[in-house]
């Protein structure tokens, strides 16, 4: 009873120490986005701020932060939108059609997860440039669907051929040919798989970095990670607010993660693995 | 659509049918084809081919210069410097992050259902964007204004401050310490699944042979996440070889380019020295450098799965 006693402490105490490192920084995030710049000059960094107050986020949701919020979510709900689609299109084709190049296309769709995007920075850049979609947020589009497909066409192929055979005899009975399969059959049973594919995706385009630091230049068409970017170079001496920016960007997934915290580890974990 | 009209054309259901049969594997990879042919095949191959100009991106492609671009590669030392990043990237991220991650599993996993609120909250630095956290961990760091030295002077090891990114002994380290703190949670999951499918009988049986915890957790917990820590350790290199964000945000390479790394290297060429063409040559040798990588671990890791 003692040992089990004295290994759960340890084991308790190990975990709140990790507690401790996970969560002191976004403490420090959430103390300081409530100061008054003139409080971090002047008070102790960990003390407590001097009264609740909202001001840098006042300031910086009057600011444009609204527009790259709608930025945002108009880029990664119609990229989510076309990779599940499309990806779940291919996938049904890899994992039930028969033809001539299903095994290497396979093949190349899922080499296509190691490459590192940046090596397509610069070509895509010039690309987008040329198609006339440069500093718009369409532009992101096609690359953010592009860099999504190998992983998500892979999850889905893998799901896909779990479906039992028996479904699809049943409608080759019915008539039905491919196009209908695919959709009274495959579309509607690849539920959990699809859902996967959307968590993950929507996740890392939501942090998108590069491309659209690359492909976006003026604030109105930029997304929330280039928020935070744009800002700390705005409000360079004033901690607080850009501190304030950060907590803002931070929370859209952070409410969605108290909602669906299961849903959102399981296809972060299965999206990455594969990936 | 051809289906349909396969119905609709009752003199000919066959051989209507047959074409719907034929066409649907274009139909249906169509999409996918043709965007990643679009956004990832072409610019690939693209960057070779701008790897063998000298262009600053005005103007019309710049001039044809063979190889030169590749000769420089060989010769750069910041290149070299930078792939060595890297390589200390990939290294310390398996050496720390995979036996905290496992030390954190076995936590969790002891402690049973209490812990799920632990695992809940052990995951939240995965969910920001690396804008927001590389912002975050800059004024973290920050050498006046950070809470980092302030705490530090505060139990008394004002001894130990440091401007942690601005030194170039620290920089790089700083930044790994946060990419460490981000992922680690990442493997944590990972390695909690595969004690998850550790059979309790086997460990019941060993307390029953008097075998203490730690000789439970070395000799037969370890082995048994043997294959998990192989696919962690493959996840953790790779994602080392190419990563970007964090840096640039933090430390955009420097100071000196003391944390500077492939990506980061590339990034500079192209949009800050305007060597559009140099700046392909590094990305293409990036390319060259991961696949290669990727392709003998992931050999390596099939072929011991295949041996034990």
């Amino acid at each position: 009873m003692a040992a089990f006693l004295g290994r759960r402490f340890v084991l308790a105490s190990l975990g709140l120490f990790w507690l401790a490192v996970t969560t002191l920084p976004f403490l420090y995030l959430a103390l300081m986005s409530l100061k008054t710049q003139q409080e971090t000059y002047s008070a102790s960094i960990w003390a407590l701020p001097n009264s609740f107050n909202l001001v840098n986020y006042e300031e910086v949701l009057r600011g444009r932060f609204f527009t790259y919020l709608g930025n945002s979510v108009l880029v990664v709900s119609i990229s989510v939108a076309l990779i599940v689609l499309i990806s779940s299109m291919a996938a049904y084709a890899l994992a039930r059609l028969k033809f001539r190049l299903n095994g290497p296309l396979f093949a190349l769709i899922v080499a296509g997860m190691i490459v590192p995007v940046h090596v397509t920075l610069v070509p895509i850049y010039l690309l987008t440039r040329e198609i006339g979609l440069y500093d718009t947020p369409f532009g992101l589009i096609g690359p953010y669907v592009a860099i999504s497909l190998p992983i998500s066409v892979f999850i889905l192929t893998e799901f896909m051929r779990q479906i039992p055979k028996e479904l699809e005899e049943a409608a080759e009975l019915d008539n039905c040919g491919p196009f209908t399969k695919f959709f009274k059959i495959f579309l509607p049973l690849s539920g959990p798989g699809i859902s996967t594919v959307a968590i993950y995706n929507a996740i890392q385009l939501w942090n998108e970095f590069i491309f659209a630091y690359v492909l976006t230049s003026s604030p109105d068409k930029r997304t929330l990670p280039l928020a935070v970017w744009d800002y700390q170079g705005e409000y360079q001496t004033n901690i607080p607010a850009t501190l304030a920016v950060v907590t803002l960007s931070c929370l859209p997934l952070i409410i969605a993660y108290a909602i669906g915290q299961e849903h959102i580890v399981k296809g972060m974990m299965a999206g990455s693995l594969k990936g | 659509m051809v289906d349909i009209s396969a119905r609709l054309a009752g003199d000919e259901p066959r051989s209507s049918r047959r074409l719907a049969r034929d066409l649907a594997p274009i139909v249906f990879l169509g999409p996918a084809v043709l965007l990643l042919l679009v956004f990832l095949i072409y610019p690939l191959m693209s960057s070779f081919r701008l790897s063998l100009l000298a262009w600053n991106g005005l103007g019309h492609e710049g001039s044809y210069i063979g190889l030169a671009n590749w000769w420089r590669l060989l010769h750069d030392g910041l290149f070299w410097a930078a792939a060595k990043n890297n390589i200390l990237l990939a290294v310390f991220s398996v050496l720390i992050q995979l036996p905290i991650a496992v030390v954190l599993a076995v936590v969790l996993d002891g402690l049973g259902r209490g812990s799920q609120l632990l695992k809940i909250l052990y995951f939240l630095p995965l969910l920001m964007s690396s804008v927001a956290l590389g912002v975050l961990f800059k004024n973290f760091y920050d050498p006046n204004f950070g809470p980092l030295n302030a705490l530090l002077e505060g139990i008394g090891l004002g001894g130990l401050q440091q401007d942690w990114l601005g030194d170039t002994h620290f920089s790089l380290a700083s930044v790994i310490a946060v990419i460490c703190w981000q992922n680690i949670p990442f493997y944590m999951v990972l390695f909690l699944a595969g004690l998850a499918s550790f059979p309790a009988e086997l460990s019941e049986a060993a307390v029953l042979d008097g075998a203490s915890q730690m000789t439970i957790f070395w000799r037969l917990k370890l082995p048994h996440l043997k294959g998990t820590l192989r696919t962690g350790a493959l996840l953790a290199i790779i994602g080392s070889l190419r990563y970007f964000d964090l840096i640039y945000v933090m430390t955009g390479g420097g100071p000196e380019g003391a944390s500077e790394l492939m990506a980061t290297y590339m990034y500079h060429q192209v949009f800050a020295s305007f060597q559009l063409g140099y700046g392909s040559t590094v990305a293409s040798a990036m390319f060259i450098v991961v696949t290669v990588i990727a392709a003998i671990s992931l050999r390596l890791t099939s072929r011991l799965e295949t041996e034990v």
